[in-house]
Formats: structure tokens, sequence, C-alpha cells
């Protein structure tokens, strides 16, 4: 009894082991090599550091990768509410194949995405060319990074909006119309508080693997410096020229800075959970 | 705001929800569509809130046609079985909501919004959950926050669908009385669906009953309850003994035996008929010496409560075992000195025949 006083109480066995399993992985997996980024980092002493991240080029990049998978996670999280949207509402023939179809860009090795999507917007490609034609460039552009990011962020929006949408019971918009309400107020006042949180995670997702991204993007991007150039491209290009410390600076800036966005948009997405009573 | 429905008709696929349903509710009154689940009567509420199209017919609000106008026009509160109720908005913006998507035009001033919400919560005696949210509210709570937001907008009628469906025994109960109470109050029209017969006949001025798309009878509850129309009714409501046999001059031919039977029109001798006792009607003879009446064997004897419950079987020509059900006072019980496996004469003091056509023979 005295033991079982100050030891509160709890039905599933295991707390100890599945919360030392947790972080021992968490350690192993994450932690670990995610602090040797840092170790590295300090090796090179200060200045290094301040060097190479605040070079033009590599100030450039930082601003182009953030940049283009903030605008390409945005764009995503309205399409993919879109898709979501006609997958879940509507039912049409060949409705099976898109729906398979969402989940390609994960599946795809990401240079095979890059080349494909070259082959396409490059000067000759069928997009490409006639984009061309009204004197536009996709291809070796800011715009190419962005279509690639937009590219493989697809299915992280469509897939936690999806089933969200799909327990959305159609009684709740009965009931606003039957309030009054019109199309653009249910949608607006009754469906989009709902789905928010969903959404708020996609696009977290879908920012998270926009910035990580290399594959798919080095081919479309040209790597023209201080234009087209991605942060991880910098990271790769100071490791051939067998500056690790330089490298290791431009990736903990990039680890802070993905941190701290993904810190904000987990709240927003807590906060707004918190408000339709999932978690209260 | 009287309603009325002409010749409302609706098919889902092959199944027929509606089959020419016409009905009037008059102005002011509180009106239960009972039925056995599938009979339609969710489908007829649904059409009139304009939440479902009727496939022909048409629904007539306050004498002008509303078949055509979307349910955001009609003005009608719906309530729904499991409340419906805006998650993430708190109680006081859930009863606000009508009154806010109003036309800019037509909107009251937030000052008047808060005015009128705080009334509504204290009409539903809940005005000190005004900032909490729906997941924090107990089933009943939600149910009454779900009928003051769709008082909000001043609904000409108010349909609630099962509104008492969700929620336990107890809960229903108390709701049931509240809401005859609320109806005395504010004299509005409405219309609730329920399958509950104890629901429909304590809660309503008038019950529609309804069966397969059809109304089998309309009429206060004392009607349907004492004076039952159809066989279905009588099969619906409380619990019945049917009677299977033809009809023999003034009595019922059942295998080789007779009871006799006080049918309102004439039945052509030799017909097959249909008859109906309640439990309470029915008495019980232990002198088998008579001929009137019908033999059947006691298995089980209830004597608690003001009447004792007396289960019977019956073996009919074929050997089909018919079950029967007696209540007598407990005196009576006494007196005829009762046990299990007796067998006894059954004597209705009241009994219902109705000529059966083939459909009811399916029932």
């Amino acid at each position: 009894m005295a033991t079982l006083a100050h030891k509160p109480f709890r039905v599933l066995p295991g707390f100890r082991l599945t919360l030392g399993y947790t972080l021992l992985y968490l350690s192993l997996l994450v932690l670990i090599p995610l602090s040797a980024v840092f170790i590295k980092t300090a090796s090179g002493g200060w200045e290094h550091f301040w060097n190479s991240i605040s070079s033009p080029r590599v100030l450039a990049s930082f601003g182009l990768s953030f940049g283009a998978s903030l605008a390409a996670a945005a764009i995503n999280s309205v399409f993919g509410l879109l898709l979501a949207w006609s997958l879940v509402r509507y039912r049409f023939p060949g409705r099976k194949l898109v729906d398979s179809l969402v989940d390609l860009p994960f599946a795809l090795p990401t240079a095979v995405a890059g080349i494909a999507l070259t082959a396409i917007y490059a000067p000759k490609g069928w997009i490409g060319s006639l984009a061309a034609s009204h004197d536009i460039r996709i291809a070796f552009t800011p715009w190419g990074v962005l279509i690639a990011l937009i590219f493989i962020g697809l299915p992280f929006v469509v897939r936690t909006v999806q089933p969200v949408l799909e327990d959305l019971e159609v009684e709740l918009e009965e009931a606003a119309a039957s309030l009054g309400a019109a199309r653009w107020q249910i949608f607006r006042h009754v469906i989009f508080p709902t789905l928010l949180p969903a959404l708020l995670t996609g696009f977290a997702l879908a920012f998270a693997r926009a910035v990580g991204e290399y594959g798919s993007v080095i081919f479309i991007a040209g790597n023209i410096p201080l234009v087209s150039e991605i942060a991880p491209l910098m990271i790769v290009t100071k490791l051939e020229q067998f500056d690790y410390a330089g490298a290791t600076s431009i990736a903990a800036v990039m680890l802070v800075v993905s941190f701290v966005l993904l810190l904000i948009i987990n709240s927003l997405q807590a906060w707004s959970a918190r408000r339709i009573g999932r978690s209260a | 705001m009287s309603i009325e429905v002409h010749h409302i008709r609706k098919q889902f696929g092959s199944f027929t929800a509606l089959d020419d349903v016409s009905l009037d509710f008059p102005s002011g009154e509180l009106v239960a569509l009972l039925g056995p689940s599938g009979c339609g009567k969710t489908t007829l509420l649904r059409i009139i809130a304009g939440l479902e199209q009727a496939d022909s017919g048409r629904v007539i609000l306050e004498g002008s046609d509303a078949s055509a106008t979307h349910v955001r026009e009609r003005q009608v509160g719906f309530v729904f079985q499991h409340y419906a109720l805006f998650r993430h908005m708190s109680v006081f913006d859930n009863v606000a909501f009508g009154l806010r998507v109003k036309p800019r035009a037509e909107r009251p001033s937030e000052d008047a919004i808060r005015r009128k919400v705080t009334d509504l919560l204290k009409l539903v005696q809940l005005d000190w959950l005004a900032d909490r949210f729906p997941s924090q509210l107990s089933g009943g709570q939600r149910q009454r926050i779900a009928l003051a937001r769709a008082l909000a907008v001043e609904p000409r009628v108010l349909l609630l669908d099962e509104p008492f469906g969700a929620l336990d025994a107890k809960v229903r109960k108390e709701l049931r009385r509240w809401l005859r109470k609320l109806h005395d109050e504010l004299h509005i029209t409405s219309i609730f669906v329920t399958h509950d017969q104890e629901e429909a006949l304590e809660v309503a001025d008038r019950v529609v009953v309804m069966n397969r798309g059809q109304v089998e009878q309309i009429g206060s509850p004392e009607a349907v309850w004492h004076a039952p129309a159809t066989p279905f009714v009588y099969s619906f409501l409380g619990s019945v003994n049917r009677f299977h046999g033809h009809a023999d001059a003034g009595a019922l031919q059942i295998d080789a035996q007779r009871i006799a039977h006080d049918a309102d029109e004439p039945l052509a001798a030799g017909a097959e008929v249909i008859a109906f006792a309640r439990p309470h009607e029915l008495d019980i003879d232990t002198d088998l010496s008579v001929l009137e009446g019908l033999r059947a064997r006691v298995t089980r004897i209830q004597a608690f409560g003001l009447t004792a419950r007396i289960e019977l079987e019956r073996n009919d020509l074929e050997d089909t075992v018919h079950h029967h059900e007696v209540e007598l006072p407990l005196d009576r019980l006494v007196a005829l000195q009762l046990s299990v496996g007796r067998e006894v004469r059954l004597t209705p003091s009241r009994l219902k025949v109705f000529a059966e056509p083939a459909a009811n023979l399916a029932a």
C-alpha cells in the first residue's frame, strides 16, 4: 500500500520501458547525428561559421530554399485541399486511379522526378517550349525549383486532409444551411475550421519535405549561382571542396530555422485542434 | 404556421420511401410522426425541411408552395438526432450562428445578437454554459443547445428528427416533458419523428402513424391507442394478442373454437379475419366445461406491480404454437388459483376484428 500511495496508478504497464525505448531510439537515430552537425560546426570556429553562412551565394540559397518551400507548401495546401475535396465528395470514373496517382510523388525516386520535370519544362520540352514562345522560362530559374517542390509535396496535404473530410458529418452542413447560411459561409465557418488542423499538418509536412529536397530540384534548377542554387546544393558543394565545417555550418542554420518554423506551425496546429475540441 | 404536404412520392433506387403521402399539419400543433425504421418518416421530415427533394408532390408552407424553395430560405428550424453542433464554436457562437450569417442588411447588431442568444440560453436553462464547447456538454445539454440554435432564427416551423434518440432513458423522459412545456410556451408548429410509441403518445397533440411509406392513422394519442384503425397500428402500439380465424355470425371461428366479437361492420361469413385484443382485454376462465373461448396453457405468471401478467401458449390444429399475454387484477389472479401448466379458456372482453387482406398476411 505504501508504495502504491505515491506511485501514480496506470492501467497500461511498461511506461518506463516504452519511454526509455523511445528516448534511446530518438537519441541514436535523430539526436546524436544532429548534434554531430553542431559539434563539427563548432570545430571550424566562430569566424569560419560566420563566413560560411554570410557569403552572398549561401544567403541567396537560404532565401530560395525557405522561400520556395513555403510557397510550394502554401500552393499545395490550396490545391491539395481541392484535390482531396473532389476525391471525397464526388464519384467520377477513374476516381480510384486518381487517388493512387496522388501517392506517386512519394514512391518515385527523386532523381527520376527531377529528370522527368526537366524534360517537360526545359525550353525544348513540351510545356517549356510553349512557355518559351511567350518569353517565359521555367526550367533553370527559381520557378523550376518551385515546380519541383510542389510536385514532391503534393501527397502530404491530400493525405492529411482526406480522412478528416471523409469523417465530416453531412449533418453539419445541413444544419448550417437550415440556419440560413449560404454555400460559401458554410465552407468558411463550418467546413474550413474543421479542416484547418489537418491542413496545417499537411502544410508542415510538405514544407519539411521541400526544405530537405535535393534530388528532384538540382536537375530542373540549373544551379545558377545567386539565382537558382538551393541550400542543400551549397552543402554538397562545400563537401566536394572538403570544407566539412563550412558544410555543417549551413546545415546547422537550416536545422535551426526549420525547427523553429515547424515548431510555430505545430503550435498553430495544436491551437486550432484544441479549438475544435479534439484534445479538450 | 400550417404545413401541408400533397401527394409526396420519394423513391431511393427500387425502394419506395414515401408512396403518395398527403398530410395536413395545423398551425401551433406538436405532431409526432411515428413508425418503425424505414417507414419513411425521416424522409418526409427532410422533404418538409427542404433537405431532400420529393420525386413528385408539393410542400405547402402557410398556404404558399415551398417545393422549390431552398432549405436556406424555408425558415425551418431543424434539430438532428446527433445534435450536429459546430465543434469549433462555443455554445454561444453556435446559437448565434444563424443570426451572424444573415445578409448584412438583415443582420442584427452584435448587441442585439448577444441579448437574443442570452435569452434563448435562458429559455433552454443553459445560460451558464455559454462559453463552453460542445464536447464539454452532456448529450441532453447538447440537444437543448441544438434546439436553441434552431430557434434563434425564429423559424416558422420546428422539425425534430429523433431528437431524443441518442440519449439514455432517464434524460429522454426529462427532455420530452421539457419539450412539451417549451411547446406550450412558444406554440410554434412542430413535427417530430420518433420510433418510440411512448414518446409519441406522451408528447404530441396528434400522432401520425406511418408504415412502408404510407400513413396508417392520424389522430390524438388517445384515439390511436384506443381505436387503432388498422392491424398495423394495433400491433405497433403496445403489446397485443393477435388471432387469425374466420368470421362466423358475430363470432370468430378459430379451428373448432369460437370467441365472440363486436365488429363494426358485418363481415362475410367464412372470410379470413385477423383479430386483436390487448392483454387487459382478455380474461381467463378455469371452467373447461363451457365451449366459448380459446383453450390455452399457462406458461408463466408474474405477480408484481398493480396487475399480474400471465403468459400462455395455445396450439392450433397445425400444431403451431401461439403466445398470448393476459393482464389481470391481482385479486382476480388469487381467485382463479392459477398455476403454471394449467389448462384454461381465454375469453376476450373486447375483440377488434379486421378483414384480412392479402397484403397484411405478410406483415
